[in-house]
């Protein structure tokens, strides 16, 4: 065991430790200047400050890039450009959340909502360079909490209270499923780091055979697959997302799913590349990829079909968020390094999307009286910016072209059906997410049907603050952008996954 | 500049429209004007001087050896091989000028619309851009991009500004064209993939054929999906209600120029990479395609909504392009090509006839509420009278040209096709005159009060007809007499269209089985 050199490890962290001190500092500025303030310009105030410390957090990441991959604590937590990347995804995911919760009522407890947003972005730094059992698991635990936390900051409300417990419920489940999942793979392989694992699976024979790693990776996977809400373990996320605070909803929506999809993709892609099994039509084999493909395939189905039922918009996107999951895990059941290009690509396009049109419900439900469908009726003429960029994401999210999220589900599709392009292995899961992606286009245009078509009783016009549709602005453009020209980030995506 | 400008301009003009400010809805109007004249111009220009190429290679060579001309070709996403090109040739180039007529036309008899017009012009502009995409795309995953994004702003279209169950006939108009494209969606996954994975370029496809079997389950899927969105029976019952729900310059864009998408992806997409395929499922479209004829016509036939008879005649005239293309020779296939100009210049002048010209006046479609029209508003009758006789076939219009040729080439596969064909032919020129009557004349049948009409604002037995409507405007006139020229130019002068094709259609046989 080499001894732990702090100054490389403070040196490699410094952008979360950045942030953890901006963490405190916000919630000292709030108790000691700002607690007499109005609470409009409380919030301003103490975001401008988060969103001052999240900017210089970037900093660090941007020394540390193209360097060559840095392993610390004995394997413990890894630098590289991929994760470096990553990391900074989840600071602009953090930046735009804090830049939508600013508009957003949040109660008294402004410096404390704000410090526990920036901490549950430590998390997720964290966990996207964790490269090792425990490490994860803790990463893991303090996003959870952190949006535990934020999910219950709808004070007065009840069923911000009733998201809130139902949330912690479920995930302090999937965490024992988690932990109990690891506490095997660590039994049979002896090591929790994520190569040691995959050194133990490919050079003793029996290994990938045995039936408790096998348990132990079946109840990971099951634990991740509450993170990530896919079904049958998606029943916390309607009521989390409809009830939490709408800035929180879409902090959970794409800051954690992100993390929680890329740390997934590395415990599978790196420590169990030996057991992947087969979903090839007609010659199944167990391993990961059989789970997944079936887990997809049910989430594809059944979060596009409970989305067409549902009246609010929350409600409706988080079903959809379901649904995305599974596309998501088309792509992890390609295994190959297409399939994590297409699952990295599409993460990036789907958070900015979904933030994005988050972004529009808060700005516009706390408004317009609620984020019922109808409350959006005839919101082309009361807020034309907003409607027109919430057509934008809505419309990216269904997966039309020229938008980012065609072509990242293109992507996926595409590296599923290469994957065993001689005999179409993958087809039928391709097709499962084609047919079912034209379904949730109904839903999708419901929405764009009360906000384009149908007439509103109240037809006063919206005014939203100028720098959130600047912000909001900025992310359709961005949606806009990795679907016209998806090309540089495409590359970059490869490159450094090859570079692995 | 070159032909890919129309894609440029119209865009241009969407966005100029959006950045207006919402009152100014004469200046709207004309910048949407100006743009769709623009785009047509430039495509025009670009015409003729492909047609004099064309012309000029043919009688040095006797025959063209590659109708191509490239535009721009550049690589978009190399980690796929998707490349950025546009390119024209026979084939495309008569539906470009098409879709440019229909713009330009579709704007004019919009004129009246009052309610959100920026949002109207930005959505139709959109549409029409996606539209000159899909027809210059020579990439199939690029041809598929733009043909996507045509599909949406239908549906708003439709939606906000249409009439009769809109809601339902825009979601219906876009689900189906989603499922239709979702076939498209798979189809071209696994061409792309069992081709090598390289490249999604048509041209650089067609040098390289699947093997057959492949190809066998391939073709349908894109030919299909394709195909659903050409109104091809029995997944067109989509048209007749979107043609019916939709505004009139949506009526003219849909009838005229969407549904020519869908036959031109199934000529582009499905029958040039997949000969093999093609030639064993040739027999089952040509027979869907007379079943489309007959079964369009037919159902015309017993409408009792004026609009309704012109949705399914539009089905039962597309079923001549799917079966023209269907014959695989020369005659049969030109013919095709040129009924798709054709028929998009008759259903948009049929469609701006019952939408703007009689709809927007009456406020009714019913048979038997309109009658006497004739007399109150004459240029509409003899609009309708034209556009009729150009969609019966009478020779003198385009019409005529295209579907006997079909036709004749129908003869060659099988006689038995060109008879069913006929009958759709003898059943169409019962529904047209039919409703000519019935709308344009027939004024004793309602005398004695056997039709109210409450929804009109004529009153019965006033003056020398129960119609007091507005005169028709200029802007129809004006782009109804565009569309009347049209037709009568390429009847009589069918070589200014037909020359062009036929050398292409040549060079596509060429390489066919």
């Amino acid at each position: 065991m080499t001894p732990v050199s702090y100054f490389e490890v403070f040196k490699a962290l410094s952008a979360e430790a950045v942030l953890a001190v901006t963490a405190l500092a916000v919630l000292t500025l709030d108790l000691a200047w700002l607690r007499r303030a109005d609470l409009p310009i409380r919030r301003r105030k103490v975001g401008m400050a988060a969103i001052v410390g999240l900017l210089i957090s970037i900093i660090p990441l941007w020394q540390q890039f193209d360097h060559p991959r840095t392993v610390l604590m004995g394997g413990t937590l890894a630098v590289d450009d991929l994760i470096l990347l990553f990391k900074f995804v989840i600071l602009v995911l953090a930046l735009l959340t804090v830049l939508i919760s600013m508009d957003y009522d949040l109660g008294r407890h402004v410096g404390e909502y704000f410090a526990v947003l920036l901490f549950g972005a430590i998390g997720m730094m964290l966990l996207i360079s964790a490269e090792e059992l425990l490490t994860i698991f803790v990463a893991l635990e303090l996003t959870s909490i952190s949006l535990y936390i934020l999910t219950a900051f709808h004070k007065g409300e009840l069923r911000s209270q009733e998201a809130a417990v139902k949330y912690f419920m479920f995930g302090a489940m999937s965490s024992a499923f988690l932990l109990f999942g690891l506490s095997y793979i660590y039994g049979v392989t002896g090591t929790t780091s994520l190569l040691g694992i995959r050194e133990a699976v490919r050079t003793s024979a029996g290994m990938a055979m045995s039936p408790l790693l096998a348990t132990g990776l079946l109840f990971a996977i099951i634990g991740f697959g509450f993170k990530v809400a896919v079904v049958p373990f998606h029943l916390w996320a309607p009521d989390a997302y409809e009830g939490a605070p709408t800035p929180v909803t879409a902090y959970i929506a794409t800051g954690s799913k992100v993390a929680s999809f890329f740390i997934l993709l590395k415990v599978l892609f790196v420590g169990f590349a030996g057991m992947e099994g087969s979903a090839f039509w007609g010659r199944f084999a167990s391993g990961w990829v059989m789970l997944l493909a079936i887990t997809g395939a049910l989430s594809m189905v059944l979060g596009n079909c409970a989305a067409i039922v549902q009246h609010n918009v929350k409600r409706m996107l988080a079903y959809s968020s379901i649904a995305h999951a599974g596309y998501i895990f088309i792509g992890f059941v390609a295994a190959s390094r297409m399939g994590a290009t297409g699952v990295l690509f599409y993460l990036i396009v789907y958070a900015l999307t979904n933030l994005g049109a988050f972004g529009v419900v808060a700005a516009l439900s706390s408004r317009a009286g609620g984020d019922e469908m109808q409350n959006f009726n005839g919101m082309a003429k009361r807020a034309p910016f907003l409607s027109l960029l919430m057509l934008i994401f809505v419309l990216s999210l269904a997966g039309i072209p020229p938008l980012g999220g065609f072509f990242g589900k293109f992507y996926l599709f595409a590296s599923a059906v290469q994957r065993d392009a001689q005999h179409f292995g993958l087809l039928w899961l391709v097709i499962l997410g084609i047919v079912t992606s034209a379904v949730s286009l109904y839903y999708y245009l419901i929405l764009l049907k009360h906000i384009y078509v149908t007439d509103a009783l109240d037809q006063g016009r919206i005014i939203t603050p100028t720098y959130l549709n600047v912000t909001l602005g900025l992310v359709a453009l961005a949606v806009i952008a990795l679907g016209v020209y998806p090309k540089p980030i495409l590359e970059l995506l490869n490159g450094l996954i090859a570079a692995l | 500049m070159q032909v890919d400008w129309t894609i440029y301009l119209t865009f241009l003009g969407a966005g100029v429209v959006l950045l207006l400010p919402r009152d100014s809805k004469t200046l709207i109007r004309w910048v949407a004007l100006a743009t769709g004249v623009g785009a047509l111009l430039v495509a025009l220009k670009n015409y003729f001087d492909y047609n004099a190429w064309v012309n000029a290679e043919v009688s040095a060579h006797g025959a063209l050896r590659d109708g191509f001309q490239q535009i721009v070709n550049v690589a978009w996403i190399p980690a796929l091989g998707v490349h950025y090109h546009l390119a024209v040739d026979g084939i495309n180039f008569p539906l470009v000028v098409l879709n440019g007529f229909v713009c330009v036309t579709g704007i004019l008899f919009s004129w009246n619309i009052e309610n959100r017009v920026k949002e109207f012009f930005a959505f139709f502009l959109t549409l029409i851009a996606g539209v000159y995409g899909v027809f210059l795309a020579m990439d199939l995953f690029l041809l598929f991009v733009f043909y996507e994004l045509a599909i949406i702003p239908k549906y708003f279209i439709i939606a906000i500004w249409g009439s009769t169950r809109k809601e339902y006939g825009a979601m219906k108009l876009v689900i189906y064209s989603f499922v239709g494209s979702a076939l498209v969606f798979i189809g071209i996954l696994a061409m792309f993939f069992s081709a090598g994975g390289q490249t999604f370029d048509i041209l650089e496809l067609v040098k390289h054929p699947l093997a057959r079997d492949v190809q066998i389950w391939v073709f349908p899927l894109i030919f299909v999906g394709f195909a659903v969105l050409a109104g091809m029976w029995p997944f067109h019952t989509w048209a007749p209600t979107g043609h019916v729900a939709a505004p009139t310059a949506a009526s003219m864009l849909l009838a005229g120029v969407v549904m020519k998408l869908g036959a031109y992806g199934c000529l582009r997409g499905a029958m040039m990479l997949f000969p093999q395929g093609l030639e064993y499922w040739r027999w089952w479209i040509a027979w869907i395609a007379v079943i489309g004829i007959v079964y369009g016509a037919a159902v015309a036939l017993v409408q009792k909504d004026f609009k309704f008879i012109i949705g399914y005649s539009s089905v039962s005239h597309m079923g001549f392009v799917l079966l023209g293309l269907a014959t695989l020779n020369l005659i049969g296939m030109s013919g095709a090509i040129l009924q798709m100009f054709s028929h998009g210049i008759v259903a948009s002048l049929l469609f701006a006839v019952v939408g703007r010209m009689v709809y927007d006046r009456t406020h009714t479609r019913q048979l038997d509420e309109l009658g006497g029209l004739a007399k109150v508003i004459p240029f509409a009758c003899v609009t309708f009278v034209i556009g009729g006789a150009a969609s019966m076939g009478m020779p003198g219009f385009s019409g005529f040209i295209a579907e006997i040729q079909v036709l004749i080439g129908a003869f060659s596969m099988s006689p038995w096709l060109t008879v069913g064909a006929g009958v759709g032919i003898l059943l169409t020129v019962a529904y047209i005159l039919n409703a000519i009557h019935k709308v344009f004349f027939a004024e004793e049948e309602h005398v004695g009060g056997k039709a109210t009409s409450s929804h009109g604002h004529g009153h019965e037995g006033e003056g020398d007809s129960r119609w007091n409507l507005p005169p028709i405007s200029v802007p129809e006139i004006v782009g109804a007499l565009i569309l009347m020229a049209l037709l009568v130019i390429v009847g009589l002068y069918p070589s200014i269209m037909l020359n062009m094709i036929k050398a292409n259609v040549e060079i596509f046989l060429r390489g066919a089985p």
